[in-house]
């Protein structure tokens, strides 16, 4: 909070002093996320490269920006958006397109274009993190620890409210996994009308205990609340609600789907040029390893693995944390961008009808 | 003075005129127009003002909920160059009428139409414009226009075999209904209605139903806010009238005070009170009126929406009923008393017909701001809890679809003009008073 209050202020300095000074706005998701990238990307560079970057946030930049495109009225220079919203985006032609050279390679000279891990690099967009979306529950209100996907959807025997993000991605994959289909099997279930018919069946069941919740620090903060007995969420919020502010919160991997963060410059963004030097500064091998000690995310280049180490708290190990560890990956789906970039629309309104019958 | 009467009389017939010369009757009229003129450069600022912010729009509101060019016209971000998509097909659908089977040249065009869609990238605004019409449709034409580029005669095989939905009649007459800019359809489609394939207006699915509904929600809870504010409103109302100044300014404050609050801080506290680990629910849990495991939900659900809408609208009842209250002479009531009347009878008969005004007042400003509230609800309504408000700001800030928020928020203007001519006709507007 301190330190975007002190940028803000800079930000409003700069802009009093110099109208001219060079800036850049980067749109990303608030809470501890924010923190670790303001820390990790918007601090350095604006030492180093003496731009200016204020940081504002939404519950899925996504949406702003493709409002603002459409509206023709940019305020933003880089967000920082989901895969399949960054593959979609890009392909109605909102966003201006990556040059991949501009992007430094690893320490050990591997190019980026072999540095990245596969899939993270895209015609408009340049992943920096892997995350994923897990459920979580407070040890305090759950008498029975809940240790499978299965749990979350089992109000009987886990009684209790439920928080679940208000948009059909990743709750219907999770309800049909926990309605007994295997990860591999997800999306060509989900892909029939009878698929996903038989996910809204599955949040059917407990569709009167679920608070739904839409900004990424909402779901901390309900569990700590205990205002809902377990809710799905962003692992990495869970992690700082948990280690860095002694909540007593734990993450259930099982059934845990993992997803993409990437850059993206919206067209028309006033910035292009400074947006650009953000992207590459931001995703070199060493600031993808810093963000990681600030939240647990995996970084999207192999080369940052080596460097992550521990926690800010100089005491915590990241690797048990990070989405991407072995123990975690058991039952993981990988969230399917191509059926996200063809069904979003679709199944957000069913979704939509289904919340309000 | 005889004279000088009788000169007037004589010179009557004659046209009055000023000192120099003019006519009197148009002297009079260019100076009162020259004065009206000069009004009118007064009010011209408000005048030019409501009309860039209230009536500019609301038409462009209208105009909206009836034109979208999606599948017509593609405008470039940067460039603002606009460019004819879909021309090959609008003009096979020109020359055939509704119904006919699509042929091959219909396929031919299509391809060469998602050719020129994915050059310019225009494949998704094309898509999302038909998937409004027919759910589904968005994700084919953006995998068929990664393909086109490659597809070879015979088109319509090719097209098949990509999705077999390129053969649903109801698409291609959706496609025809989206290939003119202007259509009724997204007034349809806000009330729960679409288009078959020949033509005809049928329900929607079941399943997809979702505005009707949330309207006749959204009526039924403003009626019960606007009574419930209206049940808590009068006796308060009625109390600060008929307590000595002195003591009713002070409660006035208590009045005031929550209308002067931002409107997020009351909502937020009511979230503090109502939540299951909230305030209230703590108090109870703690007197042992409720066992721990049976805490009450009384927030994300309708019960929050009404709660919190109606102590944040209470004001707005209070205080024209209080403006009403305050002049009523109270000799009437014990005049009628004296005569023999109940009490009761004083009130029904005496009293109350004298509120009408504050209640009629009262229950239109309530009632009209209930009807848009958007804030509340989408804080403390959870998903039942939600006004056709919430999804006409879904539909302009999330879905993007700019056109059926238009067309909603039409239906919900033309409602309240509806109400407010209804009020007029059967209390009369003369009968309002504000204050």
């Amino acid at each position: 909070m301190k330190t975007k209050t002190i940028l803000l202020a800079t930000a409003l300095t700069s802009a009093a002093f110099a109208a001219q000074a060079a800036e850049v706005t980067v749109m990303s998701w608030g809470g501890a996320y924010t923190k670790s990238q303001v820390e990790a990307y918007h601090k350095p560079f604006q030492e180093q490269m003496g731009i200016t970057v204020n940081s504002v946030d939404s519950d899925n930049p996504a949406t702003p920006i493709k409002a603002q495109v459409e509206a023709g009225n940019v305020t933003v220079d880089v967000a920082d958006v989901e895969f399949s919203d960054a593959v979609r985006l890009c392909d109605e032609g909102l966003l201006m397109e990556i040059d991949h050279s501009m992007l430094p390679a690893a320490p050990d000279g591997t190019s980026a274009a072999d540095d990245f891990i596969e899939g993270a690099l895209q015609d408009c967009a340049v992943a920096n993190i892997v995350w994923s979306t897990v459920f979580a529950y407070n040890t305090e209100n759950n008498p029975t620890a809940p240790d499978s996907i299965d749990d979350f959807f089992n109000t009987a025997d886990f009684p209790g409210k439920r928080g679940l993000r208000k948009s059909a991605k990743a709750t219907l994959e999770m309800a049909l996994m926990a309605d007994g289909v295997p990860a591999a099997d997800v999306y060509s279930i989900l892909e029939t009308e009878e698929g996903v018919d038989r996910a809204f069946a599955k949040l059917d069941t407990i569709k009167d205990d679920i608070v739904w919740w839409e900004a990424g620090a909402q779901p901390p903060q309900l569990l700590a609340d205990g205002e809902v007995a377990m809710s799905t969420a962003y692992n990495g919020r869970i992690f700082n609600a948990a280690v860095a502010e002694n909540q007593p919160l734990e993450v259930v991997w099982d059934g845990q789907i993992l997803d993409f963060d990437l850059f993206v410059v919206p067209k028309g963004a006033p910035n292009v040029e400074e947006a650009m030097k953000f992207i590459a500064f931001s995703t070199d091998t060493q600031r993808l390893a810093d963000q990681a000690s600030w939240i647990s995310y995996g970084p999207a280049r192999k080369s940052s693995g080596a460097l992550v180490g521990k926690f800010m708290d100089g005491e915590t190990d990241m690797a048990p944390h990070m989405p991407t560890a072995e123990a975690n990956l058991g039952n993981a789906l990988v969230n399917n961008f191509e059926f996200w970039v063809d069904n979003d629309a679709e199944l957000n309104e069913r979704f939509n009808a289904w919340l309000a019958q | 003075m005889a004279d000088a009467t009788a000169d007037i009389i004589q010179s009557q017939p004659q046209k009055l005129t000023t000192k120099d010369g003019k006519p009197l009757k148009a002297a009079l009229a260019a100076s009162q127009s020259r004065a009206k003129r000069k009004a009118f450069f007064l009010v011209l600022p408000l005048l030019a003002f409501m009309v860039l912010t209230f009536v500019m729009p609301i038409v462009q509101m209208l105009h909206q909920s009836v034109y979208n060019p999606g599948f017509t016209i593609h405008e470039d971000v940067i460039s603002k160059e606009q460019t004819p998509i879909m021309v090959n097909l609008r003009d096979w659908f020109d020359e055939n009428p509704r119904g006919t089977e699509p042929d091959e040249t219909a396929y031919a065009a299509i391809v060469q139409d998602l050719i020129v869609l994915r050059e310019l990238r225009a494949q998704g605004q094309a898509g999302t414009r038909i998937n409004y019409e027919r759910s589904g449709s968005r994700s084919l034409f953006t995998k068929s226009a990664r393909r086109a580029p490659r597809m070879e005669a015979p088109f319509k095989q090719a097209l098949l075999e990509i999705d077999e939905e390129w053969g649903d009649p109801e698409l291609w007459a959706a496609m025809r209904d989206a290939s003119s800019a202007y259509t009724p359809n997204f007034y349809l489609a806000a009330i729960d209605l679409t288009r078959t394939d020949d033509g005809s207006v049928e329900r929607v699915n079941e399943n997809r139903a979702l505005y009707v509904n949330l309207f006749q929600r959204t009526l039924f809870l403003s009626v019960l806010i606007t009574f419930l504010t209206f049940v808590l409103a009068y006796p308060i109302a009625h109390l600060l009238a008929t307590l000595p100044l002195r003591y009713s300014n002070l409660l006035m404050i208590f009045v005031l005070l929550p209308f002067w609050t931002s409107l997020l801080v009351r909502t937020t506290s009511w979230m503090v009170l109502l939540q299951s680990q909230g305030v209230l629910n703590d108090a109870m849990v703690g007197t042992g009126i409720l066992a721990d495991e049976n805490r009450i939900q009384m927030m994300y659900n309708q019960t929050g929406t009404i709660v919190a809408m109606t102590h944040i609208l209470l004001p707005f009842m209070v205080l024209p009923l209080y403006s009403v209250m305050r002049p009523i002479n109270p000799s009437y009531v014990r005049a009628a008393r004296s005569l023999g009347a109940t009490s009761w009878t004083a009130f029904r008969r005496i009293y109350f017909p004298q509120t009408v005004p504050g209640i009629g007042a009262g229950a239109l400003l309530v009632f009209i701001l209930a009807v848009g509230y958007y804030i509340t609800p989408a804080l403390v309504g959870g998903a039942d809890g939600q006004l056709i408000s919430n999804l006409i700001a879904f539909h302009m800030q999330k879905s993007l679809n700019w056109s059926l928020a238009a067309a909603l928020a039409s239906i919900l203007l033309a409602g309240i003009l509806i109400l407010y001519w209804l009020y007029d006709r059967l209390i009369g507007i003369d009968n309002l008073k504000l204050g």
